[in-house]
């Protein structure tokens, strides 16, 4: 078996232009299943565009985006039931409450004994007392957990997560990591996480890929990259990224 | 066309949910419900008192009895069959839902599909009361059509689908910013189809444009009935045959502005 065929995720010279712009400039990457990777980068990098790639929302200009074996978004109705994402660019509907929120979206899914799972999720997650309350009514945090509750109705085998803990506590965002992490080993789920929380991407992640307008700028491990930029942390490995500094330069 | 591959593969049970999602927002929404009947009412009431005022003075409305509010029933059937679809559409908008939908395994056909039903549950919801008040008023009973008014529906609400999936498709590949052809775009219907006159009226040349659009055969053959009690069954298989390409033409845009949405990105950030 060829690598771009046991790969969970497979990205090769993937390339998106809109009419001036250039959003993402022939990336490739390949993700194990069961890993998890952090997507680093600013503003306009172009995370939300390879993620949008991935997920079959986005027609590449160029180059091939192959999620479970499939190549998307042409053949993206053969995995759309094992992935599932959240985003700080999606909400579901406010009026309806997150048990028929999530009832709905389990009956997309095509999930089995769809009340069992949501009460385990509702378990799991925190949200039993907020079950029957409408979705626009919950906190920030509350709302977080909700989307987790969604993305994770089908038992996803690729979660992409874009920004999953944006505008929450410490507290709570936390809490949403340690979530994370344990759904992960628990479903051996390939998990790409783009964010800014450098401190998140440390916890979560064991391959970093830092991306800069819209190319691939480093991509290792969190204690490699550290090693390499002669860094404490993520956050001044990003800003050396971001600032231009080679990590040669940056060690001294 | 890369939305292609999923055309066979349609489920039941994905139809059903998306229905239940608009169903839980309807039913949880008394201005919604309102809303569905409140204008027909009105419309209904102004049309109908016009024609009573009209028939006192006129030979000709006195016998055609029906004319003007038979129309006014008939295009709300096709205009709200129309908003109906639209608006269930724009909902996904405004709550930010469509990145949910569009990723998740809901094929184009079924997320049509459910938009129809919904189209129609609507349509109901408003189109029964204000058909009965019609007949408390005015005496005028729109059921008394029988088998013409099943014509008729079918007819018009094919077509009030046949926009709606081309406004989806313009507000996918445009945003929010295509939001204000969802409220309008039926009212280029109004006085090319003939609602409330026949089509002799028209320029000559206009003629042609008119017959081309089936709308125009119902309320044709509303007059018909109407006026000469005959029903048309030629006009409404007329119609018949101009619905189905407009919906074939209506569903082929459709998918080629979705196919243009995935190109320039705009279906996750389906804002203004």
């Amino acid at each position: 078996m060829d690598a771009q065929a046991s790969s969970a995720i497979a990205v090769d010279s993937l390339v998106k232009r809109y009419k001036t712009a250039t959003a993402v400039d022939g990336i490739s990457f390949r993700l194990a299943p069961g890993s998890i990777t952090g997507l680093l980068g600013g503003n306009g990098a172009g995370k939300t565009t390879t993620i949008a790639m991935i997920m079959g929302l986005v027609t590449p200009t160029a180059g091939t985006v192959r999620v479970l074996g499939a190549e998307m978004p042409r053949e993206r109705y053969r995995v759309l039931h094992r992935m599932n994402f959240e985003s700080p660019y999606v909400d579901m509907p406010m009026r309806l409450s997150v048990r028929q929120n999530l009832s709905v979206f389990a009956q997309l899914y095509g999930v089995r004994d769809i009340d069992a799972r949501i009460a385990q999720l509702a378990a799991d997650l925190d949200l039993v007392e907020f079950l029957d309350r409408p979705t626009g009514k919950l906190s920030a945090g509350q709302k977080t957990r909700a989307s987790l509750a969604k993305s994770l109705l089908n038992r996803p085998e690729v979660l992409l997560l874009d920004e999953p803990t944006a505008s929450l506590d410490p507290d709570t965002a936390d809490w949403v990591r340690s979530r994370l992490e344990r759904y992960r080993r628990a479903h051996n789920a390939t998990v790409l996480l783009a964010s800014h929380n450098m401190t998140e991407v440390e916890r979560l992640c064991e391959r970093v890929i830092i991306m800069k307008r819209g190319r691939i700028e480093d991509d290792d491990t969190p204690e490699r990259l550290l090693a390499r930029y002669g860094r404490a942390t993520l956050e001044d490995v990003f800003l050396d990224v971001a600032r231009g500094r080679r990590h040669s330069e940056a060690a001294q | 066309m890369s939305d292609t591959d999923s055309g066979l593969d349609f489920s039941l049970n994905r139809v059903a949910a998306m229905v239940r999602r608009y169903w839980y927002l309807l039913s949880s929404s008394w201005p919604r419900i309102l809303d569905l009947v409140y204008w027909p009412t009105v419309q209904m009431l102004m049309w109908g008192f016009l024609q009573l005022y009209v028939a006192q003075n006129a030979g000709f409305f006195a016998r055609a009895g029906g004319v003007f509010i038979g129309s006014v029933l008939l295009w709300d059937i096709l205009f709200r069959g129309q908003l109906g679809f639209s608006i269930s559409f724009l909902e996904e908008m405004y709550a930010r839902n469509l990145g949910n939908i569009m990723m998740s395994p809901l094929r184009p056909v079924e997320f049509i599909s459910a938009l129809m039903i919904m189209s129609i549950v609507r349509l109901s919801i408003g189109m029964v009361p204000v058909s009965l008040l019609a007949i408390a008023f005015f005496g005028f009973n729109l059921w008394s059509f029988g088998l013409a008014l099943a014509a008729f529906f079918a007819n018009l609400i094919l077509t009030s689908w046949s926009v709606g999936i081309f406004v989806a498709g313009l507000l996918l590949r445009n945003g929010l910013g295509a939001e204000s052809m969802a409220w309008t775009i039926m009212f280029l219907f109004l006085p090319l189809t003939c609602v409330y006159y026949p089509v002799a009226v028209l320029p000559h040349w206009l003629q042609y444009v008119a017959w081309s659009l089936p709308p125009t055969y119902v309320f044709e053959g509303m007059r018909a009935l109407l006026i000469d009690h005959v029903f048309r069954g030629d006009l409404m298989i007329e119609a018949l045959a101009f619905n189905m390409v407009l919906f074939a033409a209506a569903s082929l845009a459709f998918l080629k502005l979705l196919q243009s949405a995935r190109e320039q990105g705009s279906l996750l950030q389906a804002g203004e």
